[in-house]
């Protein structure tokens, strides 16, 4: 398990998948997978960065990631706005051109890239989004 | 991230390099804005030297196709789709809505 503090701005998304990226190779997940994780990884650290923290300076993304016996556990802590993710409508991948909403896409992949998203906002220690994925050589 | 721009009699091509992500899309945005604005709509993307692009791109890129494609008057097709880039693509269900080509020959000849 490690963790580290990032800045809350775009420039940290590199750094943010190689370090998830090393996590998962350590787990032993497939190169499509561990392509899956970091997309993941990066649509949920953009939503805190351009939600929670919405122009606001100084905020910092607390990333875990934990390996634990059969997949990655990710864990990102913030301390900006909360927000509740039933709020955002799912977007209509079927939809032509015109249709197509823009939002809503970022945790839609999150959601089927991954095989858990959980997100719980506290008051003391800000607000907490768990991503889990499991290798499948546990059953 | 790098992008070329390229201008042919039909159409116009951008050759992209590297990522794009919520850092580099609105720079994808701008070249195609760059397009777009001088009065051409027939615009090809290279893709072949595209790393990873998440959903900031696929935005940008959505974006440019609805401007393109109004009054029909032309479309962005997208060129050597790398193959995690072409399965996140089909994931968000935007396989449909572009076209793609294996050769910027063949895209550029479909205009």
């Amino acid at each position: 398990m490690s963790k580290i503090t990032f800045d809350a701005n775009f420039d940290v998304l590199d750094e943010i998948r190689e370090f998830v990226g090393d996590t998962a190779r350590q787990v032993g997940f497939s190169d499509k997978e561990i392509f899956a994780i970091q997309l993941a990884a990066d649509e949920a650290s953009s939503n805190i960065i351009e939600h929670a923290y919405a122009g606001e300076k100084g905020g910092k993304l607390e990333i875990e990631c934990i390996n634990f016996d059969g997949g990655i556990k990710i864990v990102m802590r913030d301390h900006g706005k909360s927000f509740n993710p039933s709020n955002v409508p799912e977007p209509n991948v079927k939809a032509d051109l015109s249709d197509r909403k823009i939002g809503g896409l970022g945790m839609y992949l999150m959601r089927k890239l991954m095989d858990e998203v959980t997100y719980e906002s506290t008051t003391e220690l800000g607000n907490i989004l768990t991503m889990i994925k499991r290798t499948g050589e546990n059953g | 991230m790098e992008i070329k721009a390229k201008q042919f009699k039909n159409c116009d091509m951008l050759v992209i390099s590297g990522r794009i992500d919520s850092s580099t899309a609105p720079q994808l945005t701008e070249a195609l804005e760059g397009v777009t604005d001088g009065g051409r709509y027939k615009i090809v993307l290279d893709m072949t030297d595209l790393e990873y692009m998440s959903s900031a791109g696929f935005r940008a890129l959505l974006s440019s196709q609805r401007v393109c494609k109004r009054y029909n008057r032309g479309e962005i097709v997208l060129v050597s789709v790398p193959e995690r880039v072409q399965e996140a693509l089909e994931l968000a269900g935007f396989t449909e809505l572009f076209k793609t080509f294996s050769e910027s020959v063949e895209a550029v000849g479909s205009f």
